[in-house]
């Protein structure tokens, strides 16, 4: 008997019937020539977040952004002007990348007042106008004016950057965001300036990592250490309170007595004693009110709500914090994986105490599902099995690998 | 103004007949391309692999991997004295016949004979096959039809060029040509002190030959390398090369010297006042004699170094201070290459020699490593195909030359293009 | 050598210079290279104090810590990493993590 109450089709996956409730193949997940298709259908089409502008505090901010998948390199940055705009991290003169630090191949970011290529001391400002050329009279008809940066389509919302490589982008960010996203609008983001951010290089394909954060099924049996052993139970289940789809974004919310609400054998020692743990500070303020977008599902009492961005964004909503994960596809079997958690910055050494809790917590868990999922590439690389049943708390991966079906067919 | 003066046309690209446009460079990132260049220009164009004194006396032999075009050579110098090359193949079943530890490295020693590892054919040093094992066991074999299969093989000044064509369209001195040839009598046989360099560099051959084949970046890359008081004024005055020239296929670039002990002090780096040696070299210059004129002959003055481009993929480098390097740039695919650079001087009598020719070395490899370490990534972004039009100013007038004769010889379908 | 924690923390300099360390890198870092009995020993000696130590620490502003406090607060870091290996996996190393690595490339400071 579920805890929560199923739509009237009976199963959230029947809810959403274009959807079916066979079972699916893996291969997109393990097939190079399908990572080649993903470059053009899908990396080179959809919006794809790159920071925020908390990454660009100040007039000449920058960062560099590196997307394997499309072998691009771009360099966001914050104008004069204020603006924040993005271009091909190429120099006009010969291509030799221009902005980077010791590593060409690294990321880098900074502040200036104009790009310099080391190479031959070419100029730009931080609009993307060649302003200077070493030894223009030795050129032929130069017009430096030909000759700025290439951009790339940049726009932000709700204070996430995003670039579009297309060379005309079919959407707005706010189209392709679409309703369901954007009824964050009102969320203040852009409190949580205190950041722990994360990277790693794992052994799968991008989309086996994210599969592992948009269903909940899986937590009882990999994440077992979650509960204290005195109150885990065999078979625990675990029942999200609500999935919701809107074109290719997707969204499951929790619900259910806060951990904190529990009785103090739920939690271990370190969380009773900082009062905090994997679900964050306990006693931070609540958002008030709470932005209609981010409990559609009206879910009471409210737990989280994990937005799925296509193609490579989560965005997951604690309430008074929240978390960031990228996958940035860099093979077939392999992807570079950035994460963050972000809280309104701590006042004072408890708060700092109560953020560190969780994001050390937050680093033990998601080392339990890297470890695991080069396990299931290797496996899936086997293509001994090539079809697995999806149950209903599943819905969303089944989703995601239908969206990314047919954004490469489409192409 | 132009520090030194342009032909009359206006410009050295003009004088050359090249377009002034932007260039493509469509033919570094397309293996389609280098499919052609392999079949066009590395099975037509005569290849420098190495120099006789790599072959001290008879028996002496080197390999040589030749990955563009999926060979391997052995060059031997045989009982005769002749310098000879063969496909190191073994005729019987195909093995690699000359290799030591690892089939797929360059080996190198002196032997009396070839003999296979596999079966024991062996071979002499002309390549003629001169022992089976077992010969009775064959059908109607007759040694002298299973000889090692022959690689033209010339020699120039000292230095050994192979062509894999069934016959090479050209000798090998009319490849070279009269700018190349004129520089027959430099005493490169005197300079047998010899540093290598080698690595493997993700960039398409062509990328880092052209990184070469201008000096405008030097004020720029290379600043850091010098104090900043010498870095300012030449980041001020830019670069502009006293002298071009092209024949053929070739092209040089010559610079003006730098006079480094007249300097002050503070202009140079510490270590270069110590060593008496630096990136032109040993300041105390060995006596040559007189120097062919083919050397200089834009006739600077002073006259730091000429680079002379041979085609497709040798550096002759010859520097005023009395020594010379040389680079090659070995295609193993569209987007990797095997760079190898020899910096030759004459032997050093003394320690104090021995020590301001070390510097200079040193100080070649620092700057090798600018010019390397941002290419793959250059190459990289060029593959991405986001910017695909580039402008090249006059003083990057051969890189246009290279390209453009690389897209003759791979655009013509046979014969030498004139 | 002075000590790194002030004087009402003074039974724990024993621990401090293992566990005084200012970056999650280094802290990750010595639980892995640790044993079940050397943490076990910090963990009981400091647990108790914890909030004793928060409160110490608030008497001053975050973001000008004086260094005999900002060393206690490593220390608290360091407990709440040490806390992991000790309350929830009873090993240095997280169960079912192979030989997955994330690093923690940003940080707050202190």
């Amino acid at each position: 008997m579920p805890r929560w109450p199923k739509p009237a089709e009976d199963s959230w996956t029947e809810h959403y019937p274009e959807l079916g409730t066979g079972t699916i193949s893996f291969g997109d997940s393990t097939s190079p020539e399908f990572y080649e298709l993903e470059r053009d259908a899908i990396f080179k089409k959809a919006w794809l977040n790159v920071g925020r502008v908390e990454d660009l505090p100040r007039k000449g901010s920058y960062f560099t952004k590196e997307i394997q998948i499309a072998n691009a390199s771009v360099v966001v940055v914050r104008g004069m002007d204020d603006e924040v705009r993005a271009f091909h991290n190429i120099c006009r003169h010969r291509g030799n990348k221009l902005v980077w630090d010791e590593f060409p191949r690294e990321e880098s970011r900074g502040f200036c007042r104009q790009f310099t290529c080391k190479y031959h001391g070419w100029r730009y400002d931080l609009e993307g106008n060649c302003t200077f050329v070493q030894q223009e009279g030795e050129f032929f008809d130069l017009d430096k004016a030909d000759y700025g940066l290439a951009p790339v389509h940049c726009d932000v919302w709700n204070g996430f950057v995003f670039v579009n490589l297309d060379r005309e982008p079919s959407q707005s960010v706010r189209e392709f965001l679409g309703p369901m996203i954007t009824a964050l609008d009102e969320y203040p983001f852009h409190e949580m300036s205190e950041r722990y951010d994360f990277a790693a290089d794992n052994n799968s394909n991008w989309k086996v990592f994210a599969d592992a954060f948009q269903e909940y099924y899986h937590v009882p049996a990999l994440h077992p250490q979650q509960t204290p052993v005195a109150v885990r139970k065999p078979d625990m289940g675990v029942e999200c309170a609500h999935f919701q789809i809107d074109g290719p974004h997707r969204l499951t919310t929790t619900g259910g007595v806060r951990r904190w609400n529990l009785p103090q054998e739920y939690m271990y020692p370190v969380e009773i004693a900082t009062r905090s743990g994997l679900l964050g500070p306990w006693d931070a303020p609540d958002i008030e009110p709470l932005p209609a977008g981010l409990n559609p599902g009206g879910v009471e009492p409210w737990g989280i709500t994990n937005f799925q961005i296509f193609p490579n964004l989560e965005i997951l909503i604690y309430g008074n914090w929240y978390l960031v994960y990228r996958y940035w596809p860099t093979s077939s079997n392999t992807h570079h994986f950035e994460a963050y958690l972000a809280f309104p910055p701590a006042r004072n050494v408890r708060e700092r105490v109560e953020h560190e809790c969780a994001a050390v917590m937050f680093k033990e868990f998601a080392l339990q599902d890297a470890g695991m999922l080069g396990g299931t590439q290797a496996a899936l690389e086997t293509g001994v099995v090539d079809e697995f049943p999806l149950n209903d708390q599943e819905i969303l991966v089944r989703h995601f690998h239908k969206t990314v079906a047919d954004w490469v067919g489409a192409a | 103004m132009a520090r030194y003066p342009k032909p009359p046309e206006g410009s050295w690209t003009e004088h050359f007949g090249l377009d002034t446009a932007p260039v493509s460079y469509a033919d570094s990132v397309s293996p389609e391309y280098y499919e052609r260049e392999r079949q066009a220009i590395f099975r037509r164009a005569w290849l420098n692999v190495g120099r006789v004194e790599q072959l001290p006396r008879k028996g002496s032999y080197f390999t040589k991997e030749l990955a563009v075009v999926n060979t391997s050579v052995v060059v031997v110098r045989g009982m005769d004295g002749e310098i000879r090359a063969f496909h190191n193949v073994c005729r019987h079943r195909g093995n690699k016949l000359v290799w030591n530890e690892a089939p797929e490295e360059e080996t190198q020693g002196f032997c009396r004979q070839f003999t296979c590892k596999y079966h024991a054919w062996r071979y002499g040093l002309d390549g003629s096959l001169t022992f089976i094992q077992q010969e009775g066991e064959f059908f109607d074999v007759d040694k002298d039809q299973f000889g090692l299969v022959a690689v033209h093989c010339e020699i120039w000044a000292g230095f050994i060029f192979v062509n894999v064509a069934r016959e090479p369209e050209q000798s090998l001195r009319d490849f070279l040509g009269p700018m190349i040839t004129a520089l027959e009598c430099y005493p490169f046989d005197q300079m047998t002190s010899r540093f290598g360099y080698r690595t493997e560099v993700k960039a398409n051959w062509k990328l880092f030959m052209d990184a070469f084949a201008e000096f405008y970046h030097a004020p720029v890359l290379h600043s850091k390398q010098s104090p900043d008081k010498y870095s300012a004024a030449a980041r001020e005055a830019g670069y502009e090369a006293p002298h071009y020239q092209v024949d053929g296929p070739h092209r040089l670039v010559s610079t003006s010297g730098v006079r480094f002990w007249e300097m002050d002090p503070s202009s140079l780096k510490p270590m270069e006042n110590l060593t008496r040696g630096g990136l032109f070299g040993p300041w105390d210059k060995p006596d040559l004699g007189e120097l062919p004129a083919g050397v200089n002959p834009g006739k600077c003055n002073p006259w730091g170094l000429d680079s002379f481009q041979l085609f497709p993929n040798f550096v002759i480098l010859i520097w005023g201070q009395g020594w010379y390097l040389t680079y090659h740039y070995w295609p193993t695919s569209y987007n990797t290459h095997i760079f190898e650079g020899n910096v030759y001087f004459t032997p050093a009598t003394n320690v104090r020699e021995r020590i301001a020719q070390e510097m200079s070395a040193v100080t070649f490899k620092e700057f090798a490593l600018q010019d390397a370490n941002t290419l793959e990534a250059t190459q990289l972004m060029l593959e991405s195909g986001y910017v695909e039009r580039f402008p090249l100013n006059d003083q990057e007038v051969l890189l246009r030359h290279l390209h453009k004769v690389v897209a003759d010889w791979v655009n013509e379908p046979a014969g030498v293009p004139a | 050598m002075s000590p790194l924690l002030p004087p009402e923390f003074a039974d724990l300099e024993p621990y401090a210079g293992q566990w005084c360390l200012a970056t999650e890198a280094e802290r990750f870092e010595r639980r892995m290279a640790s044993d079940m009995d050397e943490m076990g020993a910090f963990y009981a000696a400091f647990s108790p104090r914890l909030e004793e130590a928060i409160e110490f620490c608030d008497k001053y502003p975050l973001d000008e810590l004086p260094d005999d406090v900002a060393h206690p607060l490593q220390l608290i870091h360091s407990l709440v990493m040490v806390s992991m290996a000790v309350e929830v996996f009873h090993q240095p190393k997280i169960v079912d993590a192979a030989d997955a690595v994330l690093l923690r490339v940003r940080e707050p400071r202190p």
